[in-house]
């Protein structure tokens, strides 16, 4: 057996691994999310019975009885929790996530396509440039951890770090849309523009989604920054790091091929994770500067009680975390030859 | 223990930060019991007067006096958050401290099981509970749930901790010595996890606090029950920002930038007096 043989071998068990792992959440996530509704003690089919009802029309014993008997069956509550379970599982494989209520009959699964370019967009920008900045500043004060600027930082990112993002965005808004008005308060871009990919649309996008993203930028920044440098500090002390500074390797070397690199590895990690955290959207921002996103769509599903949407929406993060941090996982050999080679 | 608090009152920033606005927040609860208003009372002082002597922070459209108003808001999302931590240290610390110990089978299903709930989106599963229970939820109900959805990290760290101290010589003379698991778990090991879990207990009851705050915002809990969500809530609803009443929002926004970094830098600078090194340099020793 030849040492490519091997190699294969076990990293063919490593994808299994994290195949098996990712199909384990998306089935817990996607069981919890069909026996909530079903062990509650209220209904959503009598809720939106009740909610017509309260209405001005009149309306018959018979036709709400066939009305709850098409709910069900849109709902699919029909049959032994056993068949129920079933058919919710084949739905799923289908991709049939039921009509929504407050935009019938358009499909669950479509209003969220529609939605998802824009949550993908303000989110996974704001990810990645926050992570960058992140790594790069929290690196560079672990490693000259004795100079003064490095202690601002530190401070600085101290005290934004257990801020939570949607906090900032009210600040942000507070102070740069009323008191120094010079960003627009909602929606994603320009009333009276058509959406499309010309540069006119494009700029009214970035200017209108700029107070957002800072918002993201901000909280992301800090955290990122305070996990790097308490990776430095722990590398600086090992002793290659060491043997290197004493064998006079170049300093941006030592900072960029000896620590970095290795301080880098838990940060992919954690960045695979939070990209998945993505597809549920920065709910608050979303709806506090108007983005049509998921958050925002989640929001009106509430308001709408949209049962199915709230489903969809559930369902689809739920699988959307866990492939992406199986991406992420799969990826990680290219940027650990450790787990390369084991 | 007051050694050590004179010490660190001294030497840390972020400590005499941290106990000022532990302070605050104690003060606010304690105000709470002396309220003239009841929590939610509407049109009991003049609406929309900025923050003065009078009013504090404030009054909001609905008549409220904002001041008062924050003190019930942060006691009850600050007691919500102390019981979520504490449930789910209590799930944490079980799950992490035996599957460290006991390995094997119980180990293996624990951190299975234990993966998918670190991966697992919890906003959109709280989103579902809280919309279909919403009129049956109450305080208990909402950190029992948030404390099922969040121990999952903090029991792997434990476990991680619990994985070295097993190998240490004193945990083979326990057993040799005969001493029965529950006590080797809970009497030796523990002293050694207990920093990791003040560390996590404060994240854990931030995070609380912010799911919470997340879920009242979009009107998903009891929004007659003040909290920091619902006070945000209920200015959105009445459109503050756009009327120009900033101070409904500057008063629940700037309570809790104040009380969570506060908070925050308090368990950053108790972690770092755990570190021994950092005790170490307190004293004036090398490091």
């Amino acid at each position: 057996m030849s040492i490519r043989d091997v190699f294969s071998k076990v990293f063919l068990k490593y994808i299994m691994q994290r195949l098996g792992q990712c199909v384990l959440v998306i089935f817990i996530g996607i069981t919890i999310t069909f026996f909530i509704p079903r062990l509650a003690p209220t209904n959503p089919v009598e809720i939106k019975i009740n909610q017509m009802m309260n209405g001005p029309a009149k309306i018959y014993p018979e036709a709400i009885a066939a009305f709850r008997e098409a709910m069900n069956d849109l709902y699919g509550l029909k049959g032994t929790i056993g068949e129920q379970y079933l058919s919710f599982w084949k739905r799923f494989f289908h991709g049939d996530l039921g009509p929504s209520i407050f935009a019938y009959p358009r499909p669950v699964s479509e209003l969220i396509w529609r939605s998802m370019p824009w949550t993908i967009g303000l989110l996974l920008s704001t990810s990645l440039i926050s992570w960058l900045i992140g790594n790069l500043l929290g690196g560079l004060a672990g490693y000259h951890s004795d100079k003064r600027w490095t202690k601002w930082v530190e401070l600085a990112a101290n005290c934004v770090r257990p801020i939570p993002y949607y906090i900032f965005a009210f600040i942000l808004l507070v102070v740069f849309c009323f008191l120094i008005p010079i960003f627009p308060t909602t929606d994603a871009y320009a009333r009276g523009l058509k959406e499309g990919w010309n540069l006119q649309f494009m700029l009214s996008v970035l200017y209108h989604t700029f107070l957002p993203a800072l918002s993201l930028v901000l909280t992301g920044v800090g955290a990122w920054l305070l996990g790097m440098r308490a990776l430095v500090s722990n590398i600086i002390s090992e002793d290659y790091v060491q043997y290197a500074e004493v064998g006079g390797v170049n300093k941006k070397t030592i900072l960029g091929q000896y620590i970095m690199r290795n301080a880098l590895l838990p940060q992919i990690t954690g960045l695979g994770m939070s990209l998945g955290s993505i597809f549920s959207g920065a709910l608050i921002t979303e709806f506090v500067f108007g983005i049509p996103g998921m958050g925002t769509l989640s929001y009106k599903a509430i308001l709408n009680f949209d049962y199915s949407l709230i489903m969809g929406v559930s369902i689809f993060s739920i699988v959307g975390v866990s492939v992406s941090v199986l991406v992420v996982d799969l990826l990680y050999p290219i940027f650990d030859p450790r787990v390369r080679l084991n | 223990m007051r050694k050590a608090f004179a010490g660190l009152w001294k030497t840390s920033g972020y400590f005499r930060f941290g106990i000022v606005s532990l302070a605050f927040a104690i003060f606010m609860i304690i105000m709470s019991f002396f309220s003239p208003f009841k929590p939610m009372e509407s049109f009991a002082v003049t609406p929309d007067l900025p923050p003065s002597f009078a009013h504090l922070f404030g009054t909001n459209s609905r008549g409220q006096d904002l001041f008062w108003q924050m003190t019930f808001a942060l006691r009850n999302s600050l007691m919500f958050g102390v019981m979520t931590a504490v449930l789910s240290r209590i799930i944490a610390i079980w799950v992490g401290m035996y599957a460290g110990y006991k390995g094997g089978l119980f180990d293996k299903v624990a951190m299975a099981v234990n993966d998918s709930f670190v991966i697992m989106p919890v906003l959109p599963i709280l989103l579902l509970l809280n919309f279909l229970l919403r009129d049956k939820m109450n305080w208990f109900y909402m950190a029992l749930m948030m404390a099922v959805l969040g121990w999952a990290y903090d029991a792997r760290l434990i476990r991680a901790q619990v994985l070295s101290l097993k190998e240490r010589v004193f945990s083979d003379t326990a057993v040799f010595c005969g001493m029965p698991t529950r006590r080797i778990i809970f009497k030796e090991h523990m002293p050694y996890v207990m920093p990791i879990i003040f560390a996590t207990t404060i994240n854990n009851l931030l995070w609380s606090i912010g799911m919470e705050v997340t879920l009242s915002i979009l009107g998903l809990t009891n929004i007659n029950k003040a909290s920091i969500g619902v006070v945000i809530f209920w200015a959105n609803q009445h459109q503050a920002m756009i009327s120009g009443i900033w101070w409904w929002l500057a008063a629940p926004v700037g309570v809790t930038v104040f009380v969570f970094t506060g908070l925050y830098l308090l368990s950053v600078a108790l972690n770092e007096y755990i570190d021994p090194r950092t005790r170490l340099r307190m004293k004036g020793g090398a490091v």
